[in-house]
């Protein structure tokens, strides 16, 4: 590593092109086993959804978003976001369910 | 160089992060609206699903992550200087981006010629919970469209500065962070493809 002086130390370390290309690969896969569970009846559709969509977004904020090559802060940032969406959505269906 | 240029790629890429963490409340709210209105009328969902054109929306998915790949290998061209091989990359994704709308014009034109748009006449006569239905899918697909367009538009000034040497091997900052924006609109449509296309 040659860029030592402006860039931290977690981000000096650049992922080549084999990681990313071998993500994409996965995330076609998850793309098909998605569309397959989809033909299965409703309910292997709505686990498929519940499932799949959340790890190939995982996928892409991880890698091609960089999240694992960023300090703490930015995890901790997403994860309230996404904390606080998942609030909201209990919150809802808390009410729904009690009406 | 001259070492006095103030520079902060840290919080450049923070403050977008922080961006789209406010995009990602906009559409998680609709998606929240989604779920409740699909748990509302499931048998119109389920309807209003096998009338959209799930191949188109697979196409779209797959044209999307590629281009999502194409930003991210655009970017590792970049932090090894080789510019040809990053601007091939970019110029793929702004093509794939082109793709993804003209598909995406299609089928709405398609859902235009059957008498369904927002507001339209054949629409008012649908049962409310297909109105519900149709109106979240233009809505959210819609919004995103316009994320896309705004995407491509970014992406398009990293094409000109990459091209220009603006962004080189030791700034790059604004590419990382225009290749983010890009991302999202690609997490979104994931999230797109099973909501709407894959429903039914």
């Amino acid at each position: 590593m040659t860029e030592h002086t402006e860039h931290t130390a977690e981000h000096a370390e650049h992922a080549g092109y084999g990681t990313f290309i071998k993500i994409w690969v996965i995330l076609v896969v998850l793309t098909g086993c998605l569309v397959g569970v989809s033909h299965l009846g409703q309910t292997a559709a709505v686990w498929g959804l519940l499932t799949l969509t959340p790890l190939k977004a995982g996928l892409v904020f991880y890698y091609f978003m960089h999240l694992k090559y960023e300090g703490p802060l930015f995890k901790v940032v997403v994860l309230v976001t996404l904390g606080t969406l998942l609030i909201f959505f209990a919150l809802l269906f808390s009410d729904v369910a009690f009406r | 160089m001259s070492g006095h240029v103030h520079r902060d790629d840290f919080g450049a890429r923070l403050g977008m992060w922080l961006f789209l963490v406010t995009e990602m409340v906009l559409f998680g709210g609709l998606f929240i609206g989604y779920s409740y209105m699909r748990y509302r009328y499931p048998a119109e969902f389920h309807h209003g699903g096998s009338e959209l054109n799930a191949t188109l929306g697979i196409i779209n998915t797959l044209v999307l992550l590629t281009s999502s790949l194409t930003v991210v290998l655009a970017i590792v061209a970049v932090q090894r200087a080789e510019k040809k091989r990053a601007l091939a990359f970019l110029g793929t994704t702004l093509g794939l981006g082109l793709v993804f709308l003209v598909i995406k014009g299609f089928e709405w034109s398609a859902k235009f010629h059957h008498g369904l748009y927002p507001n339209s006449h054949h629409l008012s006569t649908l049962p409310p919970g297909e109105q519900v239905f149709y109106g979240l899918y233009f809505t959210m697909t819609g919004l995103h469209g316009l994320h896309v367009i705004a995407g491509l538009s970014v992406l398009g000034v990293m094409f000109w500065w990459v091209a220009t040497d603006r962004i080189r091997q030791d700034r790059y900052v604004h590419l990382e962070n225009g290749g983010l924006y890009w991302h999202l609109v690609d997490v979104i449509w994931i999230f797109l493809l099973p909501l709407f296309y894959l429903a039914a």
